[in-house]
């Protein structure tokens, strides 16, 4: 199913070899997703201004800034959940694997199966825990069989850190776990269809500390297999989980680093006075 | 407030404005309440005058006689029977005389036999005692011969219908003191009824004709309501199989997938103004479209019931797009993150989650249909139908019609109280309904 983009040869003169930030670029890591110039409106209002930037492949990169900075538009804009919204606008060029995701041939329903979403509130389908996770390998084709496919669920539960506390009750509704297991159980239904990227909207912000300690403990064993972008207000949270750190403000990105430097040694002033406190 | 907002800081004025505010809470607090007993009383007046008015037609003046079915008058040829080499068509032919001699025995005078043996009193005519009996009466015992030809020769225990002008007479519903011009029974017959009604002969029973029988103009006390009943139930089902799927169907559309164009306001306010076109204007241009132009037959529940489904289909349409819209975004967002398409999110997750609202509005919407009379009246209707139709392409009525049939029949005082009746069983059905919506809804609801 994701032969589509993925059988396209990867040509240098699509693929952006190079980090964009000099400051990024003394490791030669590979670019799974890359933005170049890309500008986003609501109607006439812009959102987004020219925004560079490179993904790595197997790290989490935090989108860290204040509220309505724009990250959240940046990381809808990487699996196009920005279109079904009215009058929103995507200009400039976002690439996976070097393909453009906004080419009129690409099918968003099939990008979608390969960048997976995790969003701010958990949202479980009102349906059993076993349905949640096998909705998406059911509507992919990515199971043949009952018995493969509570294969599959079973291991995306493994992976998210859920099966212990479940396995005894997979025909229990998604809703009744807590906020944490709920959010777990997303991540769980995310990575059942194997994508290749896992963006997370602010995954931990209606969750307890133990909770949220858990869902980082769990980004960082995913960041193995999988490209992990999470947009976060929480700059402790960017601090511990992510590899590098892109700081937006007012619709641009300020600065984008490896995440200690982005913390220690900051390149720009606002970036330097929002993870001081001083505004944010 | 003027004032509290000039003494700002004072320590006085947040106090003197709080106790007006309490006061201002309590006078709003006391209309809501004086509002909702206002429409508590209205509705418990309605519902106890129609209660108090119908109740009585559900028991009706019934004759417990023994009938003898005398062969000397009902003279009839034993019930043909089908003999071998006969032809269907014989068969058939030697049967439909047979029937037709049955229709031509003298009725009355089996039931004038039965009565005089009860009464014993030479002192009435004929005419007169016959008259006690409803008329569809002798119906009945036709078809009791006609069902077993071997009850000829025996006597029978019967329960007769008694006409209406008796139930009337022991409902009290006529002043028994006025001038014997003037009353419906003669002195004879009051005299009779007396007397039996005291032996108990002549006695209250349920009134079972209301819910058996058709609609009967020459004999009131056994017309009923099961031809307009079917009638109805007829109109429902096509509303449920007509407005049901376009009114889900066009709402879906227009809400998750139709784009924001002029056209598509054009059409929802068009659907808005449609919920508020007044009946009788659907009735004329079923009249015209339906009877005029695609010639379907008059008074079929067919046609009223394309009409009824035009007017509650902008019901359905509104209220399933309310529904659609209170489905939360994150499900959409969960659907469409997985990669599911626009379809898939629509009939995997929108639509279950919202059976339960649509469910109560086609319920709400269908009782609604179910009570309408005016375009009914514009296609016929309102013709009198005195048979049950086994069709929707046959002539019939409808509750309501029927309603309003009896309210305007010349024997008021019989049809008063059965035109309640009427109303009673009608009001039933709508609360039944709506109590289906209560209980679907509570059945499918699913939290999220």
């Amino acid at each position: 199913m994701n032969v589509m983009i993925a059988e396209r040869p990867v040509t240098d003169d699509k693929t952006p070899r190079r980090m964009v930030d000099r400051d990024v670029g003394d490791d030669s890591c590979h670019i799974k997703m890359a933005a170049r110039d890309v500008d986003v409106f609501y109607g006439d209002a812009q959102a987004l201004f020219k925004v560079d930037i490179d993904i790595a492949d197997n790290e989490v990169t935090a989108l860290i800034g204040p509220s309505g900075c724009g990250k959240s538009t940046f990381l809808r804009c990487l699996n196009r959940m920005n279109d079904p919204i009215r009058g929103c606008r995507v200009q400039g060029r976002i690439t996976l694997d070097g393909d453009d995701i906004y080419d009129q041939r690409l099918d968003p329903v099939l990008l979608r199966a390969r960048i997976g979403m995790v969003f701010q509130k958990p949202n479980p389908f009102p349906r059993s825990i076993f349905d949640n996770v096998a909705y998406g390998p059911r509507i992919h084709g990515l199971a043949s069989g009952k018995a493969e496919l509570e294969e599959v669920v079973t291991m995306s539960l493994e992976k998210a850190g859920l099966l212990d506390e479940v396995k005894n009750r997979l025909d229990q509704p998604g809703t009744s776990l807590s906020g944490g297991q709920q959010q777990r159980l997303c991540i769980a239904r995310a990575i059942a269809i194997r994508p290749e990227v896992i963006l997370m909207d602010e995954p931990c912000s209606s969750l307890d500390p133990v909770a949220t300690a858990r869902i980082e403990r769990l980004m960082d064993e995913l960041s193995e297999d999988y490209t992990i972008v999470i947009v976060t207000h929480s700059m402790q949270q960017a601090a511990r989980v992510s590899k590098r750190t892109a700081f937006f403000h007012l619709g641009k990105l300020v600065e984008f680093a490896k995440t200690d430097q982005i913390f220690t040694n900051p390149k720009d002033q606002r970036t330097q006075d929002y993870i001081t406190g001083r505004f944010g | 407030m003027s004032v509290s907002a000039h003494n700002v800081g004072s320590a006085a004025s947040p106090k003197r404005s709080l106790a007006s505010r309490h006061a201002r809470e309590r006078r709003f607090r006391r209309l809501g309440m004086l509002a909702v007993v206002s429409a508590i009383v209205f509705v418990a007046v309605l519902f106890s005058s129609i209660l108090i008015k119908g109740a009585p037609a559900f028991e009706q003046a019934t004759l417990s006689l023994h009938v003898t079915f005398d062969p000397a008058v009902i003279r009839i040829k034993p019930r043909p029977q089908r003999i071998a080499g006969q032809s269907p068509a014989d068969f058939a032919r030697r049967k439909r005389r047979w029937q037709r001699s049955l229709a031509l025995v003298n009725w009355n005078r089996v039931i004038e036999t039965a009565l005089r043996k009860t009464v014993g009193d030479a002192d009435i005519s004929s005419r007169d005692l016959v008259r006690l009996v409803t008329g569809a009466e002798r119906f009945r015992l036709r078809d009791m011969v006609a069902k077993d030809p071997a009850v000829i020769g025996t006597t029978l225990p019967v329960n007769l219908l008694a006409s209406a002008d008796v139930d009337v007479w022991l409902k009290g519903n006529i002043d028994h003191s006025l001038p014997d011009n003037r009353q419906q029974l003669s002195v004879a017959q009051r005299r009779i009824v007396e007397d039996l009604s005291q032996r108990g002969i002549l006695h209250m029973a349920f009134a079972k004709a209301l819910f058996l029988n058709v609609d009967s103009r020459s004999s009131p006390a056994s017309a009923g309501l099961a031809g307009a009943f079917v009638g109805s139930l007829y109109m429902m089902l096509v509303v449920i199989a007509l407005a049901v799927p376009v009114g889900v169907a066009s709402a879906v559309y227009l809400e998750e997938f139709a784009p924001k164009n002029r056209f598509t306001d054009f059409v929802e306010v068009n659907i808005n103004n449609l919920a508020a076109v007044p009946s009788i204007v659907f009735g004329l241009l079923g009249a015209a479209v339906f009877i005029g132009w695609f010639h379907l037959p008059l008074s079929a529940p067919l046609v009223g019931g394309l009409i009824l489904s035009l007017m509650t289909l902008p019901i359905v349409i509104i209220a399933t797009r309310a529904t659609l819209r209170g489905i939360p975004s994150s499900i959409r967002h969960a659907a469409l993150g997985l990669g599911a398409s626009p379809t898939q999110m629509v009939f995997h997750h929108v639509l279950p989650l919202a059976v339960p609202g649509i469910l109560t509005a086609t319920i709400i919407g269908v009782a609604q249909a179910l009570g309408e009379t005016a375009p009914l009246l514009l296609i016929g209707m309102n013709a009198f139908v005195a048979h049950i139709p086994q069709t929707p392409l046959e002539q019939s009525t409808a509750l309501p019609v029927q309603i309003f049939l009896w309210q305007g029949n010349e024997n008021r005082n019989f049809f008063e109280a059965r035109t309640s009746a009427a109303i009673i069983v009608l009001m039933v059905l709508m609360i039944g309904l709506n109590g289906l919506a209560v209980f679907m809804r509570q059945k499918f609801e699913r939290r999220w």
